[in-house]
């Protein structure tokens, strides 16, 4: 089991591996998304208080799920590549980092959209929507740092520094401006997640989100290549591979 | 070379930075400055509205105070980056969160203490009921300290930087929001004529829980910036 965690870690074959993957995730997330998004927006009935338009939360809540889920992910990678000094786990880290603030971005986008027929407004100081947004700008602060430093080993240790000190504060961001919302928010906004969801609406739901996850995978993945190319270019396995085909 | 006691390494150290920041007296003046202009803007911008200032006054009063420890953060490391004194406290021999704990401290003393001496001047700027005076200041007493050592790890981080400034504030203001909530809603309470203890308690939580970790972080940071 240990030798092929440690081969793992290994660049090269770490970079077959995941190009040998990267096809198949992605037929599997095509084919989860489509079921998904035809059970969500064909065969689910409409919510008898929003209509229609409660269908955004099948695109809405993975990517909510997935933007804190990117966090952690490359929170603990980024701890791992910090304290034992693994580049495959700094190279998930900082590969992460992008395909995160795109999905904390859209759970902002489709978060607004929702709120222009259910509130009137596109956006509202709601607790969920406050604490995405500053999630956000932790994301856009791990990637503006890591551009920011030239070497790119010492970058990735910054970022992941930065990833766990977020990691520590998000709760407390959350916790805090769920406190301040409840004192300053009136009641009138009609909490939007449903205390129980009918079977018809949540298999579809949760085939986004296992769609959503391997579309993380497949991105992280071809994310991850890119980056190991750029890190090792000096390495013989780099010069091996590029050597061999025709660029 | 006679051993230091860390202790009296500390002290050396507070003493150190308290004398340097004295020197330079203007790098003290020019944040606080820029806090009374800040409050000073937002009353014109308001159209001094006695009214409106009295509702935005606490919020208005606390976003100048995180700006103004935004624009003296880069004191606490960067001359101490450029002339290699960092270098040196790294290698001592006493532990280096303590030393960044010291240093914070440091700039706490010259940069936040001085925020808190203006306040009474910007509570009448803000036309601030008297009653709302005491509890902003032990707002701001609790809070700023916090500012500064969260601030602390992103210096640490951009002090090696050409242009770590901007950079800076997106590290550091989204983790200053809670502070500013329970700051601001400490305020608005006590204006209210409620107890405030509840959020007082929570400024002071998450001023040790800072004060805790905040030091280790900047010392990990610091190694890194520094390799």
């Amino acid at each position: 089991m240990w030798t092929w965690f440690h081969r793992l870690g290994s660049p090269p074959y770490f970079y077959r591996l995941a190009g040998w993957l990267v096809p198949w995730l992605a037929v599997l997330c095509a084919g989860l998304m489509v079921a998904g998004l035809y059970g969500g927006l064909v065969l689910a009935p409409p919510d008898y208080q929003q209509g229609e338009s409660y269908r955004i939360i099948f695109i809405h809540v993975p990517s909510a799920w997935m933007s804190l889920f990117v966090y952690m992910v490359m929170a603990v990678s980024g701890a791992i590549g910090f304290i034992w000094r693994m580049k495959l786990a700094e190279v998930i880290a900082t590969s992460s980092a992008p395909i995160g603030a795109s999905f904390t971005f859209l759970a902002l986008i489709t978060g607004s959209l929702w709120g222009k027929p259910m509130w009137g407004t596109y956006w509202v100081w709601d607790a969920r929507l406050t604490s995405e947004l500053l999630l956000l700008f932790l994301y856009l602060g791990v990637i503006a740092l890591y551009g920011a430093i030239e070497d790119k080993r010492v970058a990735a240790r910054a970022a992941a520094i930065v990833a766990m000190v977020g990691v520590v504060n998000i709760p407390i961001i959350h916790y805090s401006v769920e406190w301040w919302n409840t004192l300053h928010q009136p009641a009138t906004i009609t909490k939007l997640d449903e205390p129980s969801i009918d079977a018809s609406m949540l298999i579809p739901l949760l085939i986004m989100a296992l769609a959503f996850n391997v579309f993380y995978g497949v991105a992280l993945l071809l994310r991850a290549r890119c980056e190991l190319l750029q890190r090792e270019r000096n390495s013989s396995w780099v010069r091996e591979l590029v050597g061999r085909q025709p660029i | 070379m006679s051993q230091l006691s860390t202790s009296r390494a500390c002290a050396a150290l507070l003493q150190r930075d308290l004398l340097l920041a004295f020197r330079r007296r203007a790098e003290i003046a020019n944040p606080l400055l820029f806090y009374i202009l800040v409050c000073a803007l937002f009353a014109i911008g308001a159209g001094a509205d006695v009214q409106l200032l009295r509702e935005i006054g606490p919020g208005v009063v606390w976003v100048a105070a995180l700006l103004a420890t935004l624009l003296s953060l880069d004191a606490i490391f960067r001359s101490d980056f450029d002339d290699g004194t960092l270098e040196q406290l790294l290698l001592s021999a006493h532990p280096v969160w303590l030393l960044v704990l010291m240093k914070t401290l440091g700039h706490w003393l010259v940069s936040g203490l001085p925020l808190l001496i203006v306040a009474p001047l910007l509570a009448q700027f803000m036309q601030l009921p008297s009653g709302g005076l005491g509890v902003l200041l032990l707002t701001l007493l609790l809070g700023t300290p916090t500012l500064s050592l969260i601030g602390a790890i992103g210096v640490a981080l951009t002090v090696g930087l050409r242009r770590g400034g901007i950079i800076l504030s997106l590290l550091v203001l989204p983790l200053y929001v809670p502070v500013l909530i329970f700051a601001t809603d400490a305020v608005h309470t006590a204006l209210g004529g409620i107890p405030v203890t509840a959020q007082l308690l929570f400024l002071s939580a998450m001023l040790t829980f800072a004060a805790a970790l905040a030091p280790i972080a900047t010392a990990a940071a610091l190694r890194v910036s520094l390799s």
